[in-house]
């Protein structure tokens, strides 16, 4: 099902399967080229595979955008131990719902990824980990995994090849910190979801120990192009080392929030305004979030610029989940802040000092700030505490939490001293409410 | 503890879908289904599972309590889950959370006395581009208005 109209500004080649009959049955796939990527594969060579993905410029869509085609590469070639292919569809980043909707509208895309990586990789196993909130994606995924062995897509000896492939999902229980890679690893295992120190990167000590390539649902869902249309003509869609379209998933307060699949490096303000339908009730916009709460915010002048990994990079923020946060001017700050770093205090899983600490004190801390509680000092010492967690963790979640503290406290200082000396919120305890 | 027959035929599933001797990889998913046919994980459900996956139940203690949707009380029938994370809040949760207290004089993770209805304040479920948003158990809700709350808590009270 579609949950937004989609724009005639997209370019849709994940989600070309989107609104059409039964989109997510194998019948509607193989009437539409599917597993043709996966049939020209088994004519490859596993280097081959790996080199038309390096070719591409596909970067992760799970948030640190690290290329693909690298990642597959570091799987050790000769391994007595058996590999994994792992799909990452924790989907937690506050702002993302892409990934969702691929698995929901074309859930054998996801599948076909999948086993065109075990065939670069020589895996002959895939777990798909969902979050437990997507018990209904289980159900799709379940079903399509069943139509996938009733066609011999999956199971021993595929389509004649001598390839052996099984998938599983699996499902988690409730935890943000589950989505980071090595926590996920754990969790598979029956585990907390506690992250692991790396190295070893999960490619060659990954699920039960072993050789593992683990993508985002989005990652593995744009393989099957690549493979079947060339990794030059997947490249061409972007901008340079930035491969591909992607999927944007816009929300707050814009007129037409919705997902949708754009070209890599669509200019911002053009997505806001002509693909969102501007800002809601005529206002003016404010910030913008651009890729899940992780990420730096964009002051208004600031979003006249290109959704690639490298130019949010240099305007010193992230592309991340690709989730596109749009806040107007009526949108305090502060508890903007607030909000946010009460999710990351709710989700850090404790293992790590400053994460656990710093969350907290923050929270503590803005809390106070949005009541009119806070003093002078302290608004340095917001900056100075979430500074301080950067790069001081076992696993990303501690900068999850401080770069988006960080860039609000800098970019947006003179909020914070309107919180000052017992003051209300100059916008009202409450962000605007626009129901 | 006995199981009905569609669990059984789930757990029997899983303990297939994992790398011999990591049986224990089972032990969230198990946890999580029996649960829901259950209403919580009840030392019942521990025991039962830690007997067949070998872990003890220190272990698994220790497993539930990482776990947000794992619990040792049942909710409600009608577990209403609202979203007040950045986008849903952008779009109005929080008024949304507070209506849905006032409506079912209930707060974060209480029961109904009649227990048809139990809420929940969550983080973000994957629905922020069509906010603000809430699941009822499993299933997703979008564009929420406290009027449509009254009227989703309406039909859910009635008898099906
Ligand atoms: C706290 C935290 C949460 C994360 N959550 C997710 C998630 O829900 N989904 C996801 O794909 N990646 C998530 N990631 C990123 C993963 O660790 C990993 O980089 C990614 O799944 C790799 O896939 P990719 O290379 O295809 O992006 C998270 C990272 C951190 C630090
Ligand atoms: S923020 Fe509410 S669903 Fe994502």
């Amino acid at each position: 099902m579609l949950y937004n109209e989609p724009s005639p500004l997209e370019v849709r080649l994940l989600t070309r399967r989107f609104g059409l009959p039964n989109s997510a049955s194998i019948e509607t796939y193989l009437a539409t080229e599917g597993y043709v990527a996966f049939r020209k594969a088994l004519q490859m060579s596993p280097e081959q595979i790996i080199e038309e993905v390096k070719i591409s410029n596909l970067r992760g869509r799970g948030g640190a955008g690290f290329p693909t085609g690298l990642k597959w590469s570091f799987v050790p070639r000769q391994s007595p131990k058996p590999k994994f292919v792992v799909v990452n569809a924790d989907e937690g980043e506050p702002g993302t719902c892409k990934d969702r909707v691929l698995m929901e509208n074309d859930p054998h895309q996801l599948l076909e990824g999948m086993l065109i990586a075990g065939l670069a990789v020589g895996a002959h196993t895939g777990y798909i980990y969902i979050r437990g909130e997507y018990r209904y994606l289980i159900e799709i995924m379940d079903r399509a995994i069943e139509e996938a062995y009733q066609h011999g897509y999956l199971g021993k000896n595929i389509l004649g090849s001598g390839f052996d492939f099984d998938v599983y999902t699996h499902t988690g229980a409730g935890s943000y910190e589950c989505g980071e890679e090595s926590a996920l690893l754990e969790s598979l295992e029956g585990k907390r979801g506690i992250p692991r120190i790396r190295p070893p990167f999960p490619a060659v000590v990954g699920a039960f120990q072993c050789p593992t390539v683990l993508n985002n649902v989005e990652t593995f869902c744009a393989i099957p192009a690549i493979i079947r249309d060339g990794g030059a003509a997947f490249a061409a869609l972007g901008t340079p080392k930035n491969g591909g379209t992607r999927l944007f998933a816009i929300s707050g307060h814009v007129n037409r929030p919705g997902v949708y699949e754009l070209p890599m490096g669509f200019n911002l303000l053009r997505m806001i305004h002509e693909v969102a339908g501007g800002i809601r009730n005529g206002k003016k916009l404010k910030a913008v979030i651009p890729g899940g709460t992780s990420c730096p915010v964009l002051k208004a002048e600031e979003c006249d610029i290109p959704m690639d990994f490298d130019s949010l990079a240099r305007a010193k923020s992230m592309l991340g989940s690709g989730g596109v946060i749009v806040m107007d001017e009526d949108t305090c700050m502060v508890k903007v802040a607030l909000r946010i770093m009460k999710f990351y205090a709710h989700e850090s899983c404790g293992w790590c000092v400053p994460c656990r600490e710093g969350t907290l004190w923050l929270k503590k801390l803005l809390t106070r700030f949005h009541e009119g509680q806070g003093r002078r000092s302290e608004i340095d010492l917001i900056g100075g505490l979430a500074r301080n967690m950067l790069g001081r963790t076992f696993c990303p979640l501690g900068d999850a939490a401080a770069m988006p503290t960080i860039s609000l406290v800098e970019k947006f200082y003179e909020e914070f001293e309107a919180h000052l000396d017992g003051k209300p919120c100059p916008y009202e305890i409450k962000t605007a409410v626009r129901v | 503890m006995t199981f009905s027959p569609q669990l059984e035929a789930r757990f029997e599933k899983l303990l297939r879908s994992y790398p011999p001797g990591r049986q224990r990889a089972a032990l969230v998913p198990m946890l999580l289904y029996a649960q829901d046919e259950v209403g919580a994980v009840t030392p019942e459900v521990v025991e039962e599972i830690g007997r067949r996956l070998g872990v003890s139940t220190l272990e698994i203690e220790e497993v539930i309590s990482y776990y947000s949707m794992l619990r040792r009380t049942p909710a409600g029938k009608h577990h209403i889950q609202i979203c007040t994370n950045i986008s849903c809040m952008l779009l109005g949760a929080e008024e949304l959370w507070e209506h849905a207290c006032r409506r079912l004089g209930i707060g974060h993770r209480e029961v109904t006395p009649d227990g048809q209805f139990s809420l929940e304040e969550v983080e973000c479920i994957g629905a922020c581009s069509w906010a603000p948003a809430l699941l009822v158990n499993y299933d997703y809700h979008h564009h929420m208005t406290p009027e449509k709350l009254d009227r989703l808590i309406e039909s859910l009270r009635k008898p099906q």
